[in-house]
């Protein structure tokens, strides 16, 4: 696990001691809120419906048990003892109080971790495949660069005031979990056919307002290049990018308006530019870095402890054909974690199953642990021969539902529960839709569905790229949701459609309902997912489903 | 006057705790809807949304919601303002538990 440098130690401990100072002059009147918001802000602090918020960043989703300790005594001791999963790979506390958040800060500082650039328009956290340094599928471990650019990018003094923020995601493998078709940049990376490492680099995706798939700019950037490829990319966009309006300012827009070729001769000029300044020592600090991910050893053992569970225990079956994933190691397993038990808010873990999940990489799990974006904790690197155990202990602490992929594990923003942007709540239609599943038992028969809700159209929540988007509006002073289909978050990604008119808050659950078991009725065979269905038979069964008699109403009464 | 002025209340968010509340005719914040200062009137709404926002040592962000008379006092009349008045939906946190206290 890569460990803070002490420059870095040193920089986020200054950083905490001058929000300190901030707060109280703040408190003792000698700032305004004026003044004071950005400085909050840019400690992660932000002003929510109901009380502050603090977001803590969790670099590229990867920390150990100490770390996950400690984001469980903080949610103890200064919030309301649980903390929010987000899909950015951040934890958040919905509680905080004003004079307590340099504490917190503080006790953040003691674990390496910090709430920077967790705001404002700077590069944000970079997320990155949540399998990362596990997965079978793997080509390399997407974090050493990801740390790269963490450390490129933290107060680099070119980019703290971008147009906009600016999000970079990364996967090493070919199957994308890190959603990089739906970032800023997105990082793919590749073997060319020498062999050699690189990476095949996206540009201008994005969610929000105008949901962009990214396209791709260079085919392929060798190790040696990234950083001064991505360095050109940022600069070309903050010379090119638009400042006259914040909904055109994001690198989307710049290189929808230019075009792709365009933007990209602007890069590759800039490129050329920059190449000669970095003379490698972003190559030592690369390798520096690469020492500190590198594999934990692995243990040979048998694993007949888990075939004798799997062959008697149906519970544990289930669980284990929805929650775990190959690993590159032999006897190996890659365990998620649900924090989606039907009926809970998506995300959330309370500081006990925060505690257990540390305690459980500790024991089981080479001390590693993830957050994945779509909001649930992964153990990477479990032998098979512990997992009846870890499922045992898991069970016991509401951590063992068996959705993992399935129409359940939905991803959901805090919405207006929470996020002063919302027009709409999104947590409870999320508990709702997946109680109701639950009740009808047909989640396992309907397989691989991914349902994303946003509570605003910034689309925190996903809804663009989930196989069925829900947005939350306000209609004229009451909760509408537009529903959307066909939304493909992987390498494939695909930005939803709109199905027709939206529903009211008590309508909606009803309406996911027929959907679902509109596919039922028409998929092929239980081998086509809802996705291949969608994209075989289109939009027209699905509508008839949601409007049906509806739409043939107000058709009579138009006639 | 041309259009009928909808009545407001002044809401902020406390500076300390960051929760919602509401200024009452005694100049004083209350964290109960219905215990806030209905303003049946524009200038006077404009008067008190100043107060408000010079009490920059206690509140954050005031600003005049809509609301309407009931039978224990004002109540919201958007949906946005109904939450910040009640908590949040999903667990007992915040108002609803303040209330019952
Ligand atoms: S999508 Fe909107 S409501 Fe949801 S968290 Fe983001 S800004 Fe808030």
């Amino acid at each position: 696990m890569y460990r803070y440098d002490e420059f870095d130690a040193a920089f986020v401990r200054n950083r905490v001691a001058q929000f300190r100072n901030q707060v109280d002059r703040r408190l003792d009147g000698s700032l305004t809120e004026d003044e004071f918001k950005p400085l909050r802000l840019m400690n992660g602090l932000y002003l929510q419906l109901h009380a502050y918020m603090l977001r803590v960043a969790i670099p590229y989703g990867t920390l150990d048990s100490a770390k996950m300790r400690q984001l469980a005594y903080i949610a103890e001791r200064w919030d309301k003892g649980y903390g929010h999963f987000t899909t950015r790979q951040n934890i958040q506390y919905n509680w905080p109080k004003l004079p307590d958040i340099a504490d917190m800060l503080e006790a953040l500082a003691d674990v390496g971790m910090h709430a920077i650039q967790t705001s404002g328009n700077t590069v944000r956290n970079v997320t990155a495949d949540h399998f990362a340094g596990a997965a079978e599928d793997e080509i390399a471990d997407p974090r050493p660069y990801a740390e790269l650019l963490r450390q490129w990018s933290t107060d680099h003094p070119e980019f703290q005031f971008l147009g906009r923020k600016f999000k970079i995601a990364i996967t090493g493998s070919d199957n994308d979990r890190a959603v990089t078709g739906a970032h800023d940049i997105g990082l793919r990376i590749v073997r060319n056919d020498a062999g050699e490492i690189g990476f095949t680099v996206l540009v201008g995706g994005g969610l929000g307002r105008t949901p962009m798939v990214g396209k791709v700019i260079r085919e392929f950037v060798s190790v040696g290049d990234l950083l001064p490829y991505v360095e050109a990319i940022l600069s070309a966009y903050n010379s090119y990018g638009r400042r006259d309006n914040k909904y055109k300012a994001r690198i989307k827009i710049t290189v929808h308006e230019e075009g792709l070729d365009t933007f990209r001769d602007k890069v590759e000029e800039r490129f050329a530019e920059i190449r000669p300044q970095f003379t490698g020592v972003d190559q030592e600090v690369l390798s520096a870095i690469e020492t500190h991910f590198a594999s934990p050893k692995w243990r040979d053992a048998p694993v007949d402890a888990f075939d004798a569970t799997y062959g008697t225990d149906p519970v544990f079956r289930s669980w284990a054909d929805t929650n775990l994933s190959a690993h590159r190691a032999p006897g190996y397993a890659i365990v998620s974690i649900s924090l989606k038990a039907h009926g809970a808010t998506p995300g959330d873990a309370s500081a006990d199953q925060m505690r257990v999940m540390a305690d459980l990489a500790e024991r089981f799990g080479h001390d590693e642990l993830r957050i994945s974006h779509e909001q649930n904790v992964i153990l990477p690197h479990v032998h098979k021969s512990d997992l009846p155990l870890v499922h045992t202990i898991l069970k016991a602490h509401g951590l063992a539902t068996a959705n993992i992929g399935l129409a359940s594990d939905i991803i959901a923003c805090p919405g207006m529960d929470y996020c002063a942007l919302a027009t709409a709540r999104s947590i409870p239609v999320a508990q709702d839709i997946a109680t109701r599943l639950d009740a009808l038992k047909i989640e396992h028969e309907v397989g691989a569905l991914k349902i994303k809700i946003s509570g605003c159209i910034n689309a925190c929540g996903h809804h663009h790229v989930g196989h069925i988007g829900i947005l939350g509006l306000d209609r004229a002073g009451v909760e509408n949701y537009q529903i959307t289909l066909g939304g493909d978050g992987t390498e494939t990604t695909e930005i939803g459609t709109r199905t027709g008119p939206g529903f009211a808050y008590d309508e909606i659950v009803p309406a996911v309902e027929r959907i679902i078991l509109a596919y039922l009725d028409l998929r092929d065979s239980e081998d086509e997912t809802f996705l291949e269905a969608y994209r075989r038979v289109g939009m027209a069964p699905f509508k008839n489903a949601l409007y049906g008699d509806s739409l043939k109403g107000s058709q009579a009464r138009a006639a | 006057m041309s259009r009928r002025f909808t009545p407001k209340v002044v809401t902020a968010n406390d500076l300390l705790l960051g929760d919602v509340i509401y200024l009452t005719e005694q100049d004083t914040w209350t964290r109960d809807h219905s215990k806030a200062e209905l303003i049946e009137d524009e200038a006077h709404a404009d008067i008190r949304l100043l107060f408000a926002s010079q009490q920059a040592g206690a509140v954050v962000g005031a600003y005049l919601a809509d609301a309407k008379p009931g039978p224990k006092g004002p109540e919201p009349v958007h949906f946005r303002e109904a939450f910040r008045a009640r908590g949040p939906s999903n667990y007992a946190h915040g108002k609803q538990v303040d209330a019952r206290a």
